[in-house]
């Protein structure tokens, strides 16, 4: 029971203060001011004074319109991200159906895990580099591989190939991130009611179907949850493309984050053209937040909220004289 | 009723079979990158040129000094980044279960709005403010400082909302009645009774905020020009430049020294870590 006349609410306030602060910022203000940097002709080392373009829109026009090499990093980010994605969720899923199979029962559980998981913990620019290294041309450690086990009699340019190189990066982040959704979904698979696992191995169920009757239809949020999030952080894929390759060959590895990165901070220094890239990017981040927030809504609530709207429906029904049951 | 058992023992084994070689495949697939890259920082350029060799060799003093020589200097660029990281960490978990407690302990009129707006901006990219951040830590005179790279910690959304599922189920409201009763103010019992009951779920996020805050290479790259300043992962991107062209010995051994403290960090931690993943997708 709450004592009458102290209210402590104001510490609600209080102990929120630091990050609404932080929030402000450190985050608020510098989103609107990269906003106003898109409307601007803010470009070069020294830029010159602050001016809103004639068009304010001209910046966001001539990347979506005029600019194919936006275009290719937007496309090539879309590329990697589903060339990693589809095999990622493919494997997690199956690797969880098997360490969770009742029927199977995996030994040595915790030592795959920690092992599958393990490339996730290690510094991206650092896979990235030993991932350069690994390919070297004429001779590194894959072309040897590839010479000893007679795949190949020439030493092989992979890092000179577009789709090679391409399809290494989406290789990485697919290495480096299965551990981690399937983790997430073993877990996701632990909270399923056991009963029913129980109950279609009684009605003969055999393991497929299993998977695909019970297992996947009880994980849907969490596949969406792990969608969505992966689909965020791949727009903001960075690290290993930048150290991989520089982007390259020709640019079939330069992603949007990569590209804003090289517009803004290297060459001609075109903060105004990256500012809207990235506000280009944001709205696309924003939209995918939005499906998440509508995922993870608390649901108990909204369901109280339905049943309190059915009982003010009944009740009104009620007081016209209706017959409620 | 037979039709229950309807996998024959050989069949279950053979599945069984499969999966393991499966496991087996993907675990030599996780360590085996790793693993040439610290056999390789033992041996020479040529050797490495020669060919593969899974066994280490002599050579790794002459790689250590042809690395030291140049550009990489990895104590700095670990000091760096330690401070870094702890500075970000240590700010990250105190903050974040302070909003937390704000959000769960008190009854004020924004909280639900409050609480709102941080899953809105949970998953908001930084580089989306990117420009702005770096046009304004500039005006500031703030560039080639930590202070950006730590400061912005106190507002972390995923971490409060982590912070604030756990308080859900294990903070006693009685207990900060009682506390109340024996006069004890709204901060002292934060600090002193609150804090501590939250430690298990510190120590998970801290592991996470750590190394993420470690393996960050977007904004100290754009924040940090001047060398002494650098953080490791910037440190590692001088490994592809043209200062170490083709002293592979010496890369392999540059790629190593940043990797061994994580390594160290995950064996020690590995099992709060695969358990704090875990916590990540249920948070439904």
């Amino acid at each position: 029971m709450r004592r009458k006349g102290v209210s402590y609410a104001k510490y609600g306030y209080l102990f929120s203060l630091p990050f609404i602060l932080a929030f402000l910022v450190f985050s608020l203000y510098p989103t609107l001011y990269t906003l106003l940097i898109g409307f601007t002709n803010m470009k070069g080392v020294v830029p010159p004074p602050l001016q809103i373009l004639d068009d304010p829109l001209q910046n966001f026009k001539d990347l979506l319109f005029n600019n194919p090499t936006f275009r290719t990093s937007m496309m090539n980010t879309a590329v990697i991200w589903i060339a990693n994605f589809i095999p990622q969720l493919t494997l997690a899923l199956v690797l969880a159906a098997w360490f969770s199979s009742q029927r199977l029962k995996i030994r040595g559980q915790s030592v795959f895990k920690t092992l599958l998981y393990m490339p996730n913990i290690i510094t991206a620019g650092t896979i990235a580099v030993l991932f350069n290294a690994l390919f070297a041309y004429p001779m590194g450690p894959v072309n040897s591989f590839f010479q000893l086990v007679g795949w190949s009699d020439q030493p092989i340019n992979f890092l000179q190939d577009k789709t090679i190189a391409r399809g290494i990066v989406a290789f990485i982040q697919f290495w480096m991130w299965y551990g981690n959704t399937m983790i997430i979904l073993i877990a996701g698979i632990a909270g399923i009611n056991p009963q029913i696992f129980e109950q279609a191995q009684i009605d003969g169920a055999n393991g497929v179907q299993t998977f695909f009757r019970i297992t996947l239809p009880n994980l849907r949020t969490i596949i969406l949850y792990v969608l969505v999030t992966s689909m965020i952080g791949g727009l903001q894929m960075f690290d290993i493309p930048q150290l991989f390759l520089n982007g390259g060959p020709d640019g079939a590895t330069r992603t949007a984050a990569v590209f804003i990165y090289t517009q803004a901070f290297t060459g001609s220094y075109l903060y105004n053209r990256a500012a809207a890239a990235s506000m280009i990017l944001f709205v696309i981040a924003a939209v995918l937040s939005a499906c998440l927030f509508y995922i993870l809504r608390d649901r108990d609530a909204a369901k109280i909220r339905k049943a309190e709207r059915r009982l003010r429906r009944e009740a009104k029904l009620a007081a016209r004289g209706g017959a409620v049951e | 009723m037979n039709r229950i058992r309807e996998t024959s023992p050989f069949m279950l084994n053979l599945n069984r079979t499969f999966v393991y070689a499966v496991c087996i495949f993907l675990a030599f697939l996780s360590i085996i990158p790793f693993w040439i890259m610290f056999v390789n920082a033992t041996r020479s350029t040529p050797e490495i040129q020669q060919g593969l060799s899974l066994l280490p060799s002599e050579h790794l003093m002459t790689n250590l000094r042809v690395l030291l020589d140049k550009a990489f200097d990895p104590v700095r660029g670990f000091v760096n980044s330690f401070i870094v990281s702890a500075g970000t960490t240590l700010l990250a978990v105190y903050f974040s279960s302070l909003t937390a407690y704000g959000l769960v302990a008190y009854n004020w009129k924004w909280r639900q709005p409050f609480f709102t707006l941080i899953i809105a901006i949970m998953l908001i990219p930084a580089q989306a403010s990117a420009v702005g951040f770096f046009q304004f830590m500039y005006k500031i005179g703030w560039t080639n400082s930590f202070l950006p790279l730590i400061l912005p910690a106190v507002a972390s959304p995923a971490v409060v909302f982590f912070m604030r599922q756990y308080l859900l189920g294990a903070l006693s409201l009685e207990m900060v009645e009682a506390a109340r009763i024996d006069g004890s103010g709204e901060f002292f019992t934060f600090n002193r009774i609150v804090l501590p009951i939250m430690l298990p779920a510190i120590a998970v996020q801290s592991i996470f905020i750590f190394v993420a805050s470690w393996n960050n290479l977007f904004m100290p790259l754009i924040l940090l020009t001047q060398r002494e300043k650098y953080t490791l992962p910037i440190m590692v991107s001088l490994l592809r430049g043209d200062i170490y062209r083709t002293e592979y010995g010496s890369i392999y051994l540059g790629l190593s020294l940043t990797v061994l403290p994580l390594f160290v960090i995950y064996f020690l931690l590995s099992r709060y870590i695969i358990a704090g993943v875990a916590l990540g997708g249920l948070k439904e």
